[in-house]
């Protein structure tokens, strides 16, 4: 073996390596951002941000001591955000995705689970309404609510406030209530399908993808001398630029249809909402597309100094979106944060109008966010634009 | 016909184009002469509305260009030095597309995609995809694509660049036709054998200014009587040692190109001699030496003192 030649070819390579600023920045940058995300996002580092309280909505129909007592106990449970209302209201709110829980206390709670904690009677009943995609969190609620009843019954029997749990010893203690659980989707009958999520999150990344490669194409295009050809035509920037975004936005619907139509097909994801609205998502999250695409078409001269920056970028959009994990899991600024990327827009939207089965009118928010990303991002990128061509 | 007036194009501090400014009628392949970066490019994406002059105008047909969709437009063809075709698609399918960027359509794009792909060579391989081609049959297809919607004036940046001979031919032999067809050529190249057989005028370009704007017979003329003489020198050795020879009584320029030095002369019987002489003296050993008439690349020479080729 030429120990020159060996030497001389690493060194070239390392060179090329150090010498492409942004391929090195890309590939120190990418794995430290990603790493510090999810190590962030699953608590890696003790840290004084707050954690995402759980909302839950509880609907008080018995008004008792016993129930006023737990209502103030999960209000005041900092792990819960408590929100008043009705079992109608509620219903919607976790059908919605705004509300993981709710609880509806039957009217003769306290009596009767006083009476059933003693061993006599038959034990009341709470109604539980949950977004199933948020399982642990409905965990985490049913370990704190048999908490907080325990201690408000205890207390309604025994005076003070923590009883409950230090005057079992004699035996005969029984569980002072039972749930009554319905995970909110569609409409009742249509169990909740975790894929829907899933392709909503996959799907909403290499759409974005495909927005790089349009991106990349525009630059190629002025590399190659095709792009003179279009500026020597007698045609208007309008459809330069315009003919791109259409069919950027076309493929990105086509990718959309495919894919959820090969979910339907063999994982049974169904739009169980609006499929106007489906219809409306897609044409808006294509057009939010094709003008991200134009943006990345700005932001470099060559493909290769681009592709790395637009990758990270579509990375970045892609984990704060909530496309690989579920944006509930986010610290809760963070939550509040990530309604400022279009991507967050997109799968909560997609959630929406499929397994969450909500309808037209609901769809038209996100379709004017994601509208107004298209806007944004595209007006940015015709300012930057570099017309003229030496 | 074209007009360019006073063109003026800089980048910050860098003047690439100073006040050019050139006709070519009807019938008339003006040559647009000069080294990499002498401005040959950034002029002719002035005509071709690529690029905004900060100085002067363009005039198609007596009138500026007005804006991006002006119909004018569609009297210019442009061949740009970098092929501006789609590897993935087919040849006709590239020119579908160029012939509908300028409203061609139906069967009368047809007729146009099938002329051009006969003028091409390319009949044959109309529906194979661009990327399998040789680059021969690229650059072919790169002009036929500037001819589809048949331009009065056609816009041509070096068009032979990296061509195989018989490839250079096809092509001389379509500009050729198109000339006698009454058409307007303008044809930048540094090869000064395609300008001395392709084009009736000559500008000369050197740092973004024009040297000579003429005919081909106007320029030579420039230098009538310079002779060119050059040597394959066996030992060129290291540096400018070649320098002193330029204050030889008769010598006009002087330039090493590895072995070959090249010596411009007022007149050689003259002046051979004394250069004979001094590379003897010199101790420059020489295996081969000759000597040509004035042609563009003397004339060039003689204007900026460089070669075309060496700048």
């Amino acid at each position: 073996m030429s120990t020159t030649a060996f030497a001389a070819l690493v060194r070239r390579d390392l060179y090329l390596y150090i010498t492409d600023r942004r391929a090195v920045i890309m590939s120190l940058a990418a794995p430290i951002l990603i790493a510090s995300f999810f190590g962030y996002i699953f608590g890696g580092v003790a840290n004084d941000a707050p954690s995402a309280r759980v909302p839950v909505a509880v609907i008080d129909n018995d008004q008792s001591d016993i129930s006023h007592r737990l209502v103030a106990g999960l209000t005041a449970d900092r792990a819960l955000e408590i929100r008043p209302g009705t079992l109608a209201q509620a219903r919607d709110a976790v059908r919605g995705g705004k509300t993981t829980v709710a609880v509806a206390i039957p009217p003769g709670f306290g009596p009767q689970a006083a009476q059933s904690l003693l061993g006599g009677g038959h034990p009341p009943e709470l109604q539980l309404l949950y977004d199933p995609s948020h399982g642990a969190e409905m965990a985490m609620v049913r370990g704190i609510l048999t908490q907080h009843v325990m201690e408000s019954v205890g207390a309604g029997l025994f005076g003070g406030s923590g009883g409950g749990s230090g005057g079992g010893s004699g035996g005969g203690f029984a569980m002072p209530f039972t749930t009554r659980e319905e995970p909110v989707t569609a409409r009742k009958g249509v169990e909740y399908n975790a894929m829907g999520h899933s392709f909503a999150g996959m799907t909403v990344q290499f759409i974005l993808f495909m927005g790089i490669d349009a991106g990349m194409f525009m630059i190629y295009q002025r590399r190659s001398g095709i792009w003179k050809r279009l500026r020597a035509a007698p045609i208007s920037r309008f459809v330069m630029i315009g003919s791109r975004a259409a069919s950027s936005a076309l493929i990105a619907v086509f990718i959309m249809f495919v894919v959820f139509g090969f979910a339907r097909i063999v994982f049974h994801v169904r739009v169980e909402g609006s499929l106007a609205g489906f219809v409306a998502i897609a044409v808006a999250f294509g057009l939010m597309t094709a003008a991200f695409g134009l943006l990345i078409a700005v932001s470099g001269k060559t493909p290769e100094a681009t592709r790395g920056l637009a990758i990270l970028a579509t990375l970045l959009l892609v984990m704060l979106g909530g496309a690989w994990v579920p944006a509930f899991i986010f610290p809760q600024w963070l939550q509040k944060a990530s309604f400022a990327i279009p991507t967050r827009w997109a799968v909560d939207a997609l959630d929406g109008v499929t397994w969450r089965g909500l309808g037209f009118a609901w769809a038209l928010g996100p379709v004017a966010a994601l509208l107004g990303f298209t806007v944004l991002f595209g007006a940015l990128a015709l300012w930057l634009f570099r017309w003229d061509e030496a | 016909m074209l007009e360019a007036k006073e063109l003026r194009k800089t980048y910050r501090d860098l003047v690439a184009v100073d006040a050019i400014s050139f006709r070519a009628r009807p019938g008339e392949t003006v040559g647009l002469l000069g080294p990499n970066g002498a401005g040959k490019t950034t002029t002719v994406s002035m005509i071709a509305g690529l690029l905004k002059p900060d100085r002067g105008e363009v005039l198609i047909e007596g009138r500026p260009v007005r804006g991006d969709t002006d119909p004018i437009k569609r009297r210019m063809g442009l061949v740009p030095q970098e092929l501006g075709l789609h590897d993935e698609l087919s040849a006709q399918d590239n020119l579908a597309l160029f012939g509908a960027l300028y409203g061609m359509r139906g069967a009368a794009r047809r007729r146009a995609m099938d002329a051009a792909l006969d003028l091409a060579g390319l009949a044959d391989r109309a529906r194979d995809r661009v990327r399998t081609f040789s680059g021969g049959m690229k650059r072919r297809l790169n002009l036929a694509a500037a001819l589809l919607h048949d331009p009065q004036i056609l816009l041509l940046d070096e068009p032979t660049v990296g061509v195989d001979p018989q490839s250079r031919n096809a092509i001389f032999s379509t500009l050729e036709e198109f000339r006698r067809q009454g058409k307007t050529l303008v044809y930048t190249t540094h090869y000064m054998e395609e300008a001395e057989r392709l084009c009736d005028r000559i500008i000369i370009i050197d740092h973004g200014k024009v040297m000579a704007n003429d005919s081909l017979e106007a320029v030579r003329a420039l230098v009538p009587n310079v002779s060119l003489i050059e040597f394959e020198i066996e030992n060129p050795g290291e540096g400018e040692w070649y320098a002193p020879l330029r204050l030889v009584d008769g010598v006009d320029s002087v330039e090493l190109q590895g072995t070959l030095l090249r010596v411009g002369l007022r007149n050689l019987a003259e002046t051979a001699p004394s250069v004979l002489e001094w590379l003897r003296q010199n101790g420059r050993r020489y295996s081969h030496l000759a000597s040509q008439r004035a042609d563009l690349e003397t004339v060039f020479l003689t204007l900026t003192g460089r070669s075309v080729r060496n700048s």
